[in-house]
């Protein structure tokens, strides 16, 4: 199939998209008593907890503080929550792939573009602790755009290779489990970049493109400056090659899913 | 392909893997594959299948348990893609298979029946005109409005074949579907079908039950083991699946 093609049928397939994503984003808060609006508290009170503990008992005494860690918190749980989505797409979709044949990406697609709708109402909390705690909105927060759609591309590359790995090896979940959590604790959320760089392990932040899209985001948001410019360049080189890497794994190994899912 | 064709194929091969011990998991992967222990079981659901429907023509398919019918019907619908050979089709397809499956269990009947719908291809503007017409063919009432995971089996398949037949495919794709349901709902879904057959739809067909293919298809096929053993009118053919099971 020509590239021509898939495009064609990529708009042909729109209304699944868009009816996946719904699913994916109703099915999440159908049984929860307030809904939708967890996407908002559960930052919040995690931005509290974690205010608390690192802010109060190890004296951090920045008063925007809170706004740094929800940054940080809210790009990592993109991220992490849509790299898992990513993961299961087609494992959870199996019953629907055995019956009726539909480009499989459309399925990894939605579950990320879900998450990141979800993501995008979370923001509504950042600006609110942004304007209680003062936070000077300037130009650059216009820059705030370019690592989230980094960390975007990034993600849907993760869920690319992620959700073929985990067709034939069920095991990837828990293996990825386990490397979120080592990311999380390396993209500084909760703490300052500097404590690590000034250990000489800087080199964990050059590796690693959430941090990236974290620290360029801060700057747009928080610090309203010029992003590093070298950090989004590496960010954006990570992003591409993994959705490439993504994709022609899932279009090689797509028409073998059926056979094991 | 030939104009006056609607499907075409040819030499169809289907390979499936049916090692005992599956590998699904990394660790055995890498232990097996360096110890050279990996062990790939090789069989053939289809081999060198080969036939044509013309236009309008409705062509039964006979066989044994396991013989590879469905197998066949889910390549010929795109679902499957196979080892080897070519299959061409023209128009648009409806694929009943495994009626009540594929659906989102908290999903309710009427949000499945947009999910759905789209997964077959069917834009927004087309279901929002036609979902009283689906609602009131399943007859499923005010259960519209429930969760999929509490119907029964036979709701489940009303649904899924109200939703599937709600458009006027050019070839109709139908494994063992006039068999679910109540004898009420069991009428209603011949009848439709029946008027699209009266339409001049293409019709692809698999039940077991004999009396069924030949009432209403007009040629047929039998496969054994995966393997084309017969082909012609469903009068013939049918003679010879009866001595075959006989
Ligand atoms: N996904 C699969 N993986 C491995 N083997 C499969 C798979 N699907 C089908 N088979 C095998 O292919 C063969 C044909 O199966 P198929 O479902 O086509 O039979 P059938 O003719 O429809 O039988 P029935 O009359 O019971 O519906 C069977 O031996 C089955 O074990
Ligand atoms: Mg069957």
């Amino acid at each position: 199939m020509n590239l021509k093609q898939y495009f064609k049928n990529f708009y042909r397939y729109k209304y699944l998209l868009i009816e996946l994503v719904k699913k994916n984003i109703k099915l999440k808060y159908r049984r929860s008593y307030l809904g939708i609006l967890w996407t908002m508290i559960e930052p919040l009170l995690t931005m509290m907890v974690l205010t608390v503990v690192f802010g109060t008992f190890f004296g951090n005494d920045d008063p925007q503080y809170p706004v740094y860690i929800l940054c940080g918190r809210l790009l990592y749980s993109f991220f992490s929550s849509g790299s898992k989505a990513g993961l299961k797409a087609i494992s959870s979709n199996a019953s629907m792939i055995k019956k009726v044949y539909v480009p499989k990406y459309i399925y990894v697609f939605s579950a990320i573009i879900s998450n990141f709708v979800t993501f995008l109402i979370s923001l509504i909390v950042l600006v609110g602790v942004g304007i209680v705690l003062k936070v000077e909105p300037t130009i650059y927060l216009l820059q705030a755009i370019v690592p989230l759609v980094i960390l975007f591309v990034f993600s849907l590359g993760c869920g690319l290779i992620l959700s073929t790995l985990n067709v034939f090896f069920r095991d990837i979940e828990y293996i990825w489990s386990v490397a979120t959590l080592l990311i999380m604790y390396a993209s500084a959320i909760f703490y300052q970049p500097d404590k690590v760089i000034n250990t000489g392990n800087g080199w964990i932040f050059d590796i690693n493109p959430i941090f990236m899209c974290i620290s360029n985001f801060r700057d747009a948001v928080l610090y309203g400056r010029q992003m590093n410019m070298n950090y989004c360049m590496a960010s954006l080189a990570i992003a591409v090659v993994t959705v490439v890497v993504g994709a022609v794994l899932f279009y090689r190994k797509q028409d073998k899913f059926i056979l094991y899912v | 392909m030939q104009k006056n064709l609607a499907i075409c194929v040819k030499d169809l091969g289907m390979r499936f893997n049916l090692s005992q011990e599956r590998v699904d998991n990394l660790k055995e992967f890498i232990i097996k594959f360096l110890r050279r222990d990996l062990k790939f079981n090789e069989f053939w659901a289809l081999k060198d299948v080969s036939f044509k429907i013309k236009k309008g023509e409705r062509l039964g398919v006979l066989g044994l348990n396991g013989s590879g019918k469905s197998t066949l019907l889910k390549v010929v619908s795109g679902v499957l893609k196979p080892s080897a050979g070519s299959i061409e089709t023209s128009g648009v397809i409806a694929p009943l298979l495994e009626l009540g499956a594929g659906f989102s269990p908290e999903y309710t009947g009427r949000e499945n029946i947009y999910l759905y719908g789209a997964v077959l291809g069917f834009t927004k503007e087309f279901l929002d005109e036609k979902i009283d017409e689906i609602v009131d063919f399943s007859g499923l009432g005010e259960f519209i409005e429930v969760p999929i995971k509490n119907y029964s089996s036979g709701m489940k398949a009303r649904l899924g074949f109200s939703i599937a037949t709600v458009v006027e495919p050019d070839i109709l794709i139908l494994d063992e579907v006039l068999s679910v349901g109540d004898k009420k709902f069991r009428r209603k879904s011949e009848n439709k079908i029946m008027s699209m057959f009266d339409r001049g739809v293409t019709v692809l067909f698999v039940s077991h039950s004999l009396e069924q293919v030949v009432r209403l298809c007009d040629r047929a096929i039998i496969l054994d083991s995966g393997r084309l053993v017969a082909e012609g009118p469903v009068d013939k053919v049918a003679r010879i699946y009866k001595n075959m099971t006989e």
